[in-house]
């Protein structure tokens, strides 16, 4: 009989421990901020990223310009891996006037403006940041960073694999 | 859209790296005030940048950094009632001013680049 009671009450504590995690995930506001979709594997970490948080709970933002919202929405035109797109130069614009602000935010950079946006967030948000680094300058890049943040580096173009992996180490850590 | 592609300006190096830029605006101009990221001039531009992120006055021109994802950093310099008034501004506040005095006497170097509308340029 107490072994019955010191089972429910340790699942009880269980469930509102999970409750409580749940409650967290849906309330935190992730933004990926994309950078200039010219490689090619930006586009395919954004889709599977998204939907990856979007899974675990997460309310996800892609941010993106012009070019960006075009090819996530012709690859995903369903909203299935993306639910929220927004104009990146608005979002900003919203976070520096105070009326939008994001608990994490994944700064895509594979150039030198990629660094220079995701910068600007860490001066202007109150998100923790992670840097996702890429493509060819993908170490140079990483060593210029001076902003606090986590760097996830894979000097790729094409292959996105070493990136998602490392990523799903990154992820995992946060849903823990 | 922001104010700044429906106004008439000057680039005065394009394509290049934020830093560039900021070394450029701060040899360049006669006067250099350094603001944070997101500084709001023109009534809705943003400045997007790696801080400290120098903003230059040249006679009445403001001179500063403008970044776009596909394109780079560029410097733009603007010479309007609006750029006097946003000069002012910058000398009211006075974010860490510095001048150099020394700068005053180099020639003035003209834009690399002539003007050209924000259509021409983004046009994809």
């Amino acid at each position: 009989m107490l072994i019955a009671k010191v089972e429910i009450r340790i699942n009880l504590t269980f469930l509102q421990i999970k409750y409580v995690r749940d409650k967290i995930m849906t309330d935190s506001k992730v933004l990926l901020m994309m950078g200039c979709p010219e490689v090619p594997i930006q586009t395919s970490i954004a889709l599977y990223l998204s939907h990856k948080l979007n899974k675990s709970g997460f309310d996800v933002t892609v941010a993106g310009n012009d070019a960006v919202i075009k090819l996530v929405k012709v690859s995903d035109f369903d909203g299935y891996y993306v639910k929220k797109m927004v104009n990146l130069d608005k979002t900003l614009e919203d976070i520096i006037e105070k009326r939008l602000d994001f608990d994490i935010c994944f700064a895509f950079m594979h150039n030198d403006s990629g660094l220079t946006f995701a910068a600007t967030m860490s001066a202007i948000s109150q998100a923790k940041m992670y840097s996702i680094i890429f493509g060819k300058n993908a170490e140079a890049l990483e060593e210029a960073i001076e902003f606090d943040c986590v760097k996830i580096v894979a000097s790729d173009v094409h292959n996105p694999t070493r990136l998602k992996n490392r990523l799903d180490k990154v992820i995992e850590e946060i849903v823990k | 859209m922001s104010c700044i592609e429906q106004m008439k300006y000057e680039i005065l190096l394009q394509r290049i790296s934020f830093k560039e830029a900021r070394e450029y605006i701060e040899k360049n101009s006669d006067e250099v005030y350094y603001v944070s990221p997101g500084y709001k001039i023109f009534k809705d531009y943003y400045i997007i940048g790696v801080p400290p992120i120098a903003v230059g006055a040249k006679g009445n021109a403001l001179i500063f950094p403008y970044t776009k994802p596909c394109h780079g950093s560029f410097v733009l310099s603007i010479e309007n009632e609006d750029s006097i008034k946003e000069i002012t501004r910058l000398r009211e506040t006075g974010k860490e001013k510095e001048t150099d005095s020394s700068k005053k006497s180099k020639p003035y170097e003209s834009p690399r680049v002539s003007a050209t509308s924000y259509q021409d340029m983004w046009k994809e």
